[in-house]
């Protein structure tokens, strides 16, 4: 009823290859595209910027990135966090180096220097794979944070040992520092998170995605089929560090404003993004989204019930939380092991024939 | 009749064999101390129908694994359109033209049936990182190229239904006639098959024969096949090589193999007394 394809046929394949060949998936697709570029900025405000909206998109960046690595291409890593800081300190030591030139480009720097160092870490996955590379990921994780926290150059020799950004601002609008708006923090996220979004897109739904999946489904075939298995592997590192490094530039700059890398980038950010994506979704940008959704989402919802609801105190309901998203989280696995992405191409295979059952 | 050994005949049912294609000399793979395969010659060549057959464990896989590039014998050369092969990674020996399929399906399980056979064409598809990411121009038109290539395929092989099915979601047989779209997809000059007929039934099995007879006699594809089933085996192939414990103990056409002493002493057993 809501939801159909009969009447929509492609009759060219670049119609049959787009991204949302269902019309009604099109036209919703525009219209979230318009509610979130122009309702949103217009009503949102300091709680719902700082608390929902930026840490979802910033996160859903990071989860596209690591989705494209561990979902895409197979290859586990438990490194985001610290590759969220290389983005983090190289944008800030380019921001701090070259006060002249946009943040925008700082940002994207910050993406391309964070792929240089991810595909550096990602050289093990040529020979190993599985449990061994995820234990040589998670060497990169604790030797980049010991590497920002012990040379000072890359905090330019703070005293506190912190990076804190400047006011930057784009187009005349501040974006970076204590004194900026929210609309604005959230509509530098919204821009980053579509572009990410559209390359990301466009990179698994071609030969490209086609090799990384080949060699997550299986590597030998690939390989015999004429899949060069260090390209794959090496590309989809370097993609992956791409999209986290420009989450962990927008971490730092626009959302937290100052950060302490062992605090704000460790190690339980890397199982963040990698539970974002195990829920959201393996191999589905939509995936990325609705993990990142659902975890930044979850404890603002749950601590909104105890404290706001039922009137708890603070303490109680910050433990609370934890036990309850904890919960929620394994029973979720249990009942849906592919994730919410797949509760959806359900829900969306129940709703072609709805209301009628045949 | 002409003389087959060394190519350039025409077959009984009017199809044109060329030069020798690919040239396997003296190869010798060995295992540590296992010997799969000791001092093997043989050639395809161009537009044949080439069997291997043998007990099991006689090494017919090794020798289709040696071709593919994905074990690399001790001793000997492989000669692939008048040259030497040096030694090569299976992707690059894909690239030269040769493609295979697998005894023990080997599908990408996460992908769709058209997703798998596009993966097939990898081979052709160049375009860089960048102009993927923009998908404009080249991407796109690389893209629709490939499409209708593999359409063609599809068509072929009559799959065309199941396009968009989760290649996990198919049955056994159809499993197998992706795999072989899959590696036609390539159009590879040499299709290397392993065992495609293992656990089909009668019907399956003439389907696939029909379309590996279609094959070779549409696309010009030159094949070396591996079966266990002695009739498609001897109905199919212009030539046939017999390997017991990796030796090769026989090669010639169906009708000299079934004679020849040895290979019915490796197939029925022979008393030792």
């Amino acid at each position: 009823m809501f939801y159909r394809e009969s009447g929509d046929f492609s009759t060219t394949y670049p119609q049959d290859s787009q991204t949302f060949p269902i019309r009604f998936d099109r036209y919703r697709y525009y219209v979230v595209l318009a509610v979130a570029f122009l309702v949103i900025p217009f009503i949102i405000n300091d709680y719902w910027a700082n608390a929902v909206f930026v840490p979802f998109l910033i996160y859903a960046i990071a989860a596209i990135g690591l989705n494209i690595l561990t979902g895409y291409c197979g290859q586990v890593s438990l490194g985001t966090g610290a590759f969220m800081a290389v983005g983090a300190y190289s944008c800030y030591k380019l921001m701090t180096a070259f006060p002249d030139v946009s943040i925008v480009i700082h940002v994207l720097l910050s993406g391309g220097i964070t792929a240089a160092v991810v595909t550096l870490f990602g050289l093990p996955s040529l020979r190993i794979k599985g449990f061994y590379l995820a234990v040589a990921t998670l060497a990169a994780q604790f030797f980049l944070v010991w590497l920002f926290n012990k040379v000072g150059w890359f905090y330019n020799y703070s005293a506190s040992g912190q990076i804190s950004a400047p006011e930057r601002s784009v187009l005349g609008i501040i974006v970076t520092g204590p004194n900026t708006e929210a609309w604005a923090k959230y509509l530098i996220c919204l821009v980053f998170v579509t572009l990410c979004a559209i390359i990301a897109r466009n990179l698994t739904r071609g030969s490209v995605g086609r090799r990384w999946m080949a060699i997550r489904d299986m590597d030998i075939a690939a390989e015999i089929i004429g899949v060069n298995p260090m390209g794959a592997k090496l590309t989809a590192f370097m993609v992956s560090g791409f999209f986290v490094g420009i989450a962990g530039a927008l971490f730092f700059s626009v959302y937290l404003g100052a950060a302490e890398v062992g605090e704000s980038f460790g190690i339980d950010k890397s199982f963040l993004v990698l539970f974002m994506i195990i829920i959201g979704g393996l191999g589905s940008i939509f995936g990325s989204f609705a993990g990142a959704a659902f975890m930044v989402l979850l404890p603002v919802f749950l601590k909104n019930v105890f404290v706001g609801g039922l009137g708890w105190p603070t303490d109680l309901a910050a433990h609370l939380q934890f036990i309850v998203s904890g919960g929620l989280i394994i029973m979720f696995l249990i009942m849906e092991p592919h994730g919410l992405a797949q509760l959806w191409r359900l829900a969306k295979e129940k709703l072609r024939l709805w209301p009628f059952p045949h | 009749m002409n003389d087959m050994s060394g190519g350039n005949y025409v077959t009984a049912d009017g199809r044109q064999i060329g030069n020798t294609l690919m040239e396997m000399k003296n190869i010798t793979l060995r295992f540590g101390g296992v010997v799969a395969i000791s001092d093997i010659s043989f050639d395809i060549h161009e537009g044949e129908i080439r069997a291997i057959i043998g007990p099991n464990g006689a090494g017919k896989s090794s020798m289709l694994n040696v071709i593919s590039g994905f074990y690399h014998p001790q001793e000997g050369e492989v000669w692939f359109r008048g040259s030497r092969r040096p030694t090569m990674k299976p992707y690059q020996v894909a690239k030269q033209g040769i493609a295979r399929t697998f005894q023990n399906i080997a599908l990408f399980n996460g992908m769709s049936v058209l997703d798998n056979v596009m993966t097939g064409r990898l081979t052709h598809m160049e375009t860089g990182l960048f102009s993927q990411a923009l998908w404009r121009g080249r991407a796109e038109r690389e893209e629709v190229e490939n499409r209708e290539a593999v359409e063609k395929i599809i068509d072929f092989l009559e799959i065309q239904a199941i396009r968009k099915t989760p290649v996990g979601r198919l049955p056994y047989g159809l499993k197998k006639r992706v795999e072989l779209a899959r590696a036609l997809a390539a159009e590879p000059k040499l299709l290397l098959l392993d065992e495609p007929m293992a656990g089909m039934n009668v019907e399956e099995k003439e389907d696939m024969s029909r379309f590996i007879l279609d094959v070779n006699d549409e696309f010009g594809t030159t094949i070396a096949l591996i079966e266990h089933d002695m009739g498609v085996v001897m109905d199919l192939s212009d030539r046939v090589v017999v390997m017991d414990y990796g030796k090769k103990i026989g090669d010639g056409t169906p009708d000299e193999v079934r004679n020849n002493q040895e290979v019915i002493d490796a197939y029925l057993g022979v008393s030792h007394d």
